[in-house]
């Protein structure tokens, strides 16, 4: 039972971090119809350049504590992603926009191949370590789950984005542009909305969320590494198909639903296969996952049926 | 023989009997010229090759039957896993080559249709990830399956795998002619590769203007007016995946005897999607284009990543990650 709780209060710490990134996904799909499969290595991107601000604050502004150091550094972070996001989008996605379907995709391949070899490049082959300014030191075992500050303070902050997230989509003028460009085109550019910056606005804010969600991956795990945006970038595009693409609440539910297959599976298939399978096989939980829910509900969980037409 | 005459469209356009006769000319003069850049370059055309019917098998699914696969590579793993398994020290078993090629084939169209069946229903998006998933179990499993029961070998992979052995003749061994000429082992492979690959071209070119290749290009332009004209998109679409796993299955199995060594590393995700390139670069659904495509892309990044640096460099991490192997230094495959 214990095992239970423990693996879920888990579960719930990594899918609230592939919910933020999913949602990312999400909202680029709904709004050109395009994975972005660069998303995770603005992940990747944003953790690396937040640990690279707070090494240089550490060196230069040695007495500005650990929460000031930590908050800068994601300023940094969210900021150099967004004009990472706007810029990837201008220059590599806007020119195919009436392009086959295809050319897009490939396109995003080439630029997460990019971002890698750039970081690569900066950030070298190494692992870094992170540092832990939130403490992962665990507090007191409440009814035996065992829980740390940096897991709480990813909840918290990741229930906080979602919600302004969800509150901007659907309260703001810019939401509702948002919602217009998503569900047609042209009609919205005809109703006054200019669609080419509602595209960059989403891609700047979806990068945020990813930044975002990136430092605090790195925060958990402690660890930051040039290819690490591949794996997490991986699970929340498979989490965004699985609350149906396109749909924010159902990024978020993907996300929370296959953190927590994934860590509660990781730790019980030892048991469920007698000893043959160990926690190992954790990632094939997601895809899975992902397989058995698209073979009843094949446009996810929350996603609307479209019609067929011929 | 249009599909040789288009390979170089400058010419096959005004003259496509002289388009064809410099490609049949180049393809079988290629490892000679590629032996005057060193031995490693020959290697490179062998892979080329391997690539050539793996983006024949990919066009196929993608190409023809417009379903987007992003785990092509699974099926190649599956070739290569079955000849491991069946001609090599690792279970013991030395199986002749000529049972154990169709064998690796018909698992991976087994594997082809196990992806199918559950998949019918999806389209477009929901597709590509669920066959990118499908690519990440089966590496996962090859990655794990050394525990408790060593299966797969785990990371480490299969080692000193049989080589093609045809009717008592070893290809891997250099062929003596006579006392003095020697052809290396890698003409060999070349030579017979290309004689594959040209099977498969011809194959795929029937199939193409065939019945089932028509009931595809409908399903790729129209699934539901493909149905109502009363084709079984059911059967065609499994019949797409068998086959294009298949043509992975073969090219794994070529893989495996020509590597002599298998591990779960050669088949990444990067594998498909770089398999993928090949056929969206080339143009899909077009053959010629697919294997110019294949060429160029395996090709490109070998000379890029070895033209540089002069080959002064001694083995270094970056040389292996531009590409498995390059020709300046002995890491090869990853």
């Amino acid at each position: 039972m214990e095992t239970l709780l423990q693996q879920t209060v888990n579960g719930l710490v990594v899918g609230s971090v592939y919910a933020l990134v999913a949602l990312g996904y999400t909202m680029v799909y709904g709004i050109l119809g395009l994975i972005n499969f660069a998303h995770g290595d603005i992940l990747m991107v944003g953790a690396l350049v937040a640990l690279e601000a707070i090494r240089l604050l550490q060196i230069y502004a040695p007495d500005l504590g650990l929460i000031p150091t930590l908050l800068a550094g994601l300023s940094v972070s969210v900021v150099v992603c967004m004009l990472l996001g706007f810029t990837i989008e201008r220059t590599a996605y806007r020119r195919l926009r009436n392009a086959p379907r295809l050319a897009p995709l490939i396109t995003a391949i080439g630029v997460s191949f990019l971002l890698q070899t750039i970081a690569m490049i900066i950030w070298g082959r190494n692992y870094h370590t992170f540092p832990q300014l939130v403490s992962t030191a665990p507090m007191e075992p409440l009814a035996g789950v065992f829980i740390t500050p940096v897991q709480v303070t990813i909840l918290v902050v990741s229930a906080v984005l979602m919600v302004a997230l969800m509150l901007l989509v659907h309260k703001t003028r810019l939401g509702r542009a948002m919602r217009a460009t998503a569900e047609n085109h042209k009609v919205a550019s005809l109703m006054g909305v200019d669609t080419n910056k509602i595209i960059a606005a989403t891609f700047i804010i979806g990068s945020a969320l990813a930044a975002v969600a990136g430092v605090m991956f790195s925060s958990n795990y402690g660890i930051a590494h040039y290819a690490m945006g591949f794996m997490p970038g991986l699970k929340a595009f498979t989490a965004a198909v699985l609350g149906g693409i396109g749909n924010l609440g159902g990024a978020v539910l993907g996300g929370l639903v296959l953190g927590l297959v994934e860590s509660i599976g990781a730790g019980y298939i030892e048991d469920m296969s007698f000893g043959f399978l160990n926690s190992s096989y954790q990632d094939i939980f997601a895809f899975l996952i992902l397989g058995i829910v698209l073979i009843f509900r094949p446009t996810g969980l929350l996603g609307e049926r479209v019609a067929d037409r011929a | 023989m249009n599909e040789l005459a288009n390979a170089i469209p400058w010419l096959g356009k005004r003259n496509p009997a002289a388009a064809r006769w410099v490609v049949i000319a180049l393809a079988l003069a290629a490892p000679l010229i590629a032996m005057l850049f060193g031995k490693s370059w020959v290697r490179i055309l062998d892979f080329a090759l391997l690539y050539v019917m793996l983006a024949i098998g990919l066009n196929l699914v993608v190409g023809f039957a417009g379903l987007l696969d992003l785990g092509y590579i699974a099926f190649y793993a599956v070739g290569a896993y079955t000849f491991a398994f069946l001609a090599s020290p690792h279970f013991d078993l030395h199986l002749p080559f000529w049972l154990v090629l169709p064998l690796g084939a018909v698992f991976a169209a087994l594997a082809g249709i196990i992806l199918g069946l559950p998949t019918l229903r999806l389209r477009g998006d929901y597709l590509a990830i669920v066959t990118l998933g499908f690519g990440e179990i089966v590496r996962i499993f090859m990655n794990n399956l050394n525990h408790p029961v060593n299966i797969t070998n785990g990371p480490q992979g299969i080692n000193m795998i049989d080589p093609l052995v045809l009717f008592g003749w070893d290809i891997s061994r250099p062929l003596k002619i006579g006392e003095e000429i020697s052809v290396n082992s890698l003409f060999l492979y070349y030579y017979f590769f290309l004689a594959c690959v040209v099977g498969s071209i011809i194959f795929v070119q029937r199939l193409q203007v065939s019945r089932v290749g028509r009931a595809w290009a409908a399903i790729r332009d129209d699934e539901l007016a493909a149905k109502a004209i009363g084709i079984n998109t059911r059967n065609m679409k499994l019949l797409a995946f068998a086959l294009g796993a298949t043509f992975g299955g073969v090219a794994g199995g070529l893989f495996a005897a020509f590597q002599g060594f298998v591990s779960p590393e050669s088949f990444s995700l990067m594998e498909s999607i770089a398999v993928l390139t090949m056929v969206v670069f080339g143009g899909m659904g077009n053959l010629a284009g697919v294997v110019v495509g294949a060429l160029v892309l395996t090709a490109l990044p070998e000379i890029l990543s070895t033209w540089p640096y002069r080959c002064s460099r001694p083995c270094s991490d970056r040389c292996c990650w531009i590409r498995k192997c390059c020709g300046c230094c002995s890491c090869h495959w990853r």
